[in-house]
């Protein structure tokens, strides 16, 4: 019996400023089932451990490949994605909770415009002059190609800031993967040209120096990316800039 | 003829944030119109992230006289003469530019040993025509995208929109789309937006097969909706099965033609009941089918051609691994390090999903659905010699005035099957022409969408209000989830790789009953706020009504072309089939009507892949 059922407990609210509670769920096991599969489950046969018919966890996923970070989430008390954790490795007592850096919407549903705000802080793009044809592009190594494409896997998904002691609900962290996608830009050819810009933004407030080097975040980016290397990398750019930019005063406005 | 409109105080919309939507943005920017931006996820995770392999363009910088002229040949060729040939030239002349604009935007893009772009073999030829960054292309060229228009956002003139549902386009007295309804999926509140032309760029709707390699928002809804107001709708009856996905309870995941396009092979034991480890298998015991059957192009045949294969050697030859549904996909032969530097992205998939490192053992994989061929019809227009005439108001264009739609949400570029890594680069184009496209209909325009009478917008929001209030408040007992698996599973088993006109007239039939249930769907909570169940109805509504143009179409036509194949008719019929199909929506039923193919560029022969260079002659000057 134990064995054929998966238990999932899903802590649940109605709406951001509703109380929170706990549901639980009985699930047929059946083999290569994930989180995603367990939640599918859920929706068509909505009825919780109470025998009452509920309305089917809210969450949000879309790829189910470990690709677009939606379904990032709380599971067994270790934030990761849903899609990719897979029962057979996690068990058959699940716990699921939304992410708690972020604003609930509902159940398991949380709104990260927070990240995508910080993209705009940090001038997160290549200036480019339009999208005409413009010939190619800058010539590139095979070892710059292999140092940024690893950078650039970051899918936004919030696993970093979940881990960081640092990024607080309605703090000011810009976050660790903010850090990272400032090396991203800054070791791009034509990207490099803003190099100053991003580093004075991030020398500010929610910058690198609310860091507080716990390391937390490369332990749970599900992409692997070298976080703590982009956060020294940073911390030497801004130490660069205030040596030859502010003390020196060359490349100011 | 009427006053002269400043497009810099015009405002669009897009609705989708996929490749095609970014670009139509961009473009739309740089004209200086402001944008409303919608889109159903946060943009940086649309759909577009999920392409693997990469993006077709003819530079030949590995000197062997490819050409966007043989890449045109390619694509009409692979699409089995069904695509209108010059959006396709246009596409293929374009995507050298588009790749390096890409380059310059910051994508990382694997490169040669002296730092140009690398490119890697592909389906459907013999040219190394397919840029890439590593096996996440897609992802790569979708955050360059989202950055360029972020930088517009910043500057105030995209205002984004995310977890928005479009509900309607919003129609003046005479048809023309003056903006648009939609849903925050949010909060569940409906709200108008006024737009002086609207592009729609939704992605397609491979998630009416249930289980498929596509993310969960592809439903079609917003060209269901579009379909529902008159939108016509082409060639639905074209959807691909791509060769090679793993199977799994929630989707099933692309195992990328990149695989196959560095040295992958296909194949099974030779005797079906051998039980040993593949490994352990002599290479004189495997049927390497592909490579046998067709030995021009091997295991990169376009993936119609693939799909069947496989499907022929498990369903009919029984020859699949341990006599089921599955077969080898093997990578074990290439160095570690190049599998690492160039598919990376997918042999984590198969690692982290299926827990076998693709790297030691051969993957087993699947045909699944991937891509719909057929869309919104949409417009083009060409000069005397196929080219397409730039910023034309007619490119991109429904066939509704003011409303637009780029990428695979429209049918344009892809006939009866598409090619590897032509949907990156069809999306991409589609944008850069329908934005301009958007500015010449604006500039033409006697009004703005400012002037439009608001009792427009306010019917428009009331009627959504009202449709989605009988969704909330229907009973009978019926789970919409469950009519989506029950469909999902009959369109799957009857309507992809092997077609019959019997099994498809009863699903056909079941659509009907489906369609009956789901507007008997009870919602346990009629709490408007993130009440997905009562969304996902809407969208099952959306999805029931384009699995009826997608079996309809399929019934009718009698032949088998790309994608499309009847066993009952094998064979291409261009006397009777050469033509585009045509839906229009009807209360009782799809009204189906037939428009000529433009040939003008590759006459058409008959497609085969068993010769090296079949699918170039003509531009080869061979083939007169």
């Amino acid at each position: 019996m134990a064995e054929s059922t998966i238990h999932v407990r899903v802590e649940r609210r109605a709406r951001p400023d509703a109380a929170p509670y706990w549901e639980g769920f009985e699930v047929p096991h059946r083999p290569m089932m994930n989180v995603i599969s367990v939640l599918q489950e859920v929706q068509r046969n909505p009825v919780n451990t109470e025998g009452k018919k509920v309305l089917p966890v809210v969450w949000e996923c879309n790829c189910l490949e470990e690709i677009c970070g939606a379904c990032t989430m709380l599971i067994n008390g270790r934030v990761r994605q849903a899609c990719s954790a897979l029962v057979d490795q996690i068990g058959t007592t699940i716990t699921l909770e939304p992410m708690s850096k972020f604003p609930v919407l509902r159940d398991l549903l949380v709104d990260r415009a927070r990240m995508f705000e910080a993209q705009k802080k940090i001038i997160a793009w290549v200036e480019v002059d339009g999208t005409y044809a413009l010939g190619p592009g800058p010539r590139s190594s095979q070892a710059e190609q292999e140092e940024r494409y690893p950078l650039s896997k970051c899918m936004t998904c919030g696993c970093c800031c979940e881990a960081c002691p640092n990024y607080t609900p309605g703090g000011d962290f810009l976050g660790p993967f903010a850090m990272n996608l400032v090396r991203l830009f800054n070791t791009h050819p034509t990207g490099r040209n803003e190099w100053r810009r991003r580093i004075e933004t991030v020398m500010g407030k929610g910058g690198i120096a609310y860091c507080g080097k716990s390391q937390n975040c490369v332990e749970v980016c599900p992409k692997e990316i070298p976080l703590v290397d982009s956060l020294a990398f940073v911390n030497r750019q801004a130490v660069q800039h205030l040596l030859t930019g502010w003390i020196l005063g060359a490349g100011r406005k | 003829m009427g006053k002269k409109i400043d497009v810099t105080k015009c405002r669009a919309a897009v609705v989708g944030g996929g490749l095609a939507g970014l670009m139509t943005t961009l473009k739309l920017c740089e004209a200086g119109v402001a944008v409303d931006l919608l889109s159903l996820v946060p943009v940086k995770r649309s759909h577009s992230v999920c392409a693997q392999g990469g993006i077709n363009a003819s530079v030949n910088t590995m000197g062997e006289g490819d050409s966007p002229t043989v890449h045109t040949e390619e694509s009409v060729y692979g699409g089995d003469f069904l695509a209108n040939q010059p959006p396709v030239k246009g596409m293929c002349e374009a995507a050298p530019d588009i790749v390096y604009l890409l380059d310059r935007m910051g994508v990382p893009f694997n490169r040669t040993p002296e730092g140009l772009l690398d490119f890697r073999l592909f389906g459907g030829t013999k040219f190394h025509r397919t840029a890439f960054a590593g096996a996440t292309t897609g992802q790569q060229l979708l955050y360059a995208l989202d950055e360029g228009v972020r930088r517009f956002e910043a500057r105030g003139q995209v205002v984004k929109y995310e977890m928005f549902d479009f509900l309607t386009a919003v129609l003046d007295g005479t048809g023309r789309c003056v903006g648009l309804a939609a849903q925050d999926l949010r909060d569940g509140s409906i709200r108008s937006f006024r737009a002086d032309s609207v592009c729609l760029a939704t992605g397609g709707c491979s998630i009416v097969f249930g289980r498929t390699t596509n993310s969960t928002i592809n439903t079609g809804i917003a060209a269901a909706r579009a379909f529902r107001q008159g939108a016509v709708y082409a060639n639905g009856e074209f959807i691909q099965v791509h060769p090679t996905a793993i199977p799994g309870a929630d989707k099933l995941r692309l195992m990328s033609e990149s695989a196959r396009g560095e040295g992958g092979r296909i194949w099974v034991p030779k005797d079906p009941g051998d039980g040993r480890d593949p490994k352990d298998i002599p290479d004189k015991e495997r049927y390497y089918f592909l490579e046998d059957r067709y030995p021009g192009y091997g295991n990169l045949v376009p993936r119609d051609i693939a799909s069947r294969e496989i499907f022929k050697v498990c369903r009919h030859e029984k020859r699949g691994i341990g006599g089921g549904d599955m077969v080898y996909l093997d990578l074990t032969h290439i160095p570690a390090d190049v599998l690492d530097r160039k598919l990376g992205g997918i042999l984590e998939i198969y690692e982290k999903f299926v827990g076998v490192d693709p790297r030691k053992a051969p993957m087993k994989v699947f045909p699944a659905v991937h891509y719909s061929m057929g869309g919104l019809w949409v417009d083009f227009e060409a000069d005397g010699r196929g080219n397409i005439v730039a910023g034309s108001p007619r490119n991109q264009a429904t066939s509704i005035p003011g409303l637009y739609a780029a990428g695979e949400c429209e049918y344009q570029y892809h006939g009866a099957n598409r090619l590897g890594a032509n949907s990156l680069l069809s999306c991409i184009y589609a944008g850069m022409i329908s934005g301009p496209a958007m500015v010449s209909y604006m500039k033409g325009l006697e009004a703005t969408s400012a002037d439009a009478p608001a009792s427009l917008f306010d019917g428009a929001v009331e009627r959504e209000e009202k449709e989605f209030s009988r969704i909330l408040d229907a009973e009978g007992g019926e789970n919409p989830y469950v009519i989506h698996s029950e469909m999902g599973e009959a369109m799957l088993d009857h309507v992809t790789v092997e077609r019959s006109n019997g099994a498809m007239k009863e699903v056909d039939g079941r659509i009907d009953g489906w369609m009956e249930r789901a507007l008997r769907v009870s919602i346990a909570d009629r709490e408007r706020w993130s009440n997905q169940a009562a969304f996902f109805t809407r969208h099952l509504i959306g999805m029931l009504d384009l699995a009826r143009v997608i079996v309809r179409g399929a019934i009718r036509r009698d032949e088998s072309r790309g994608a499309h194949f009847k066993p009952d008719f094998p064979e291409r019929d261009d006397d009777r089939w050469l033509k585009t199909t045509k839906a229009t929506y009807g209360k009782d039923g799809p009204a189906f009507d037939y428009e000529p193919v433009n040939i003008s560029i590759v006459p058409p022969r008959k497609r085969s892949y068993a010769e090296a260079g079949a699918t170039s002659k003509v531009s080869k000057g061979e083939g007169k």
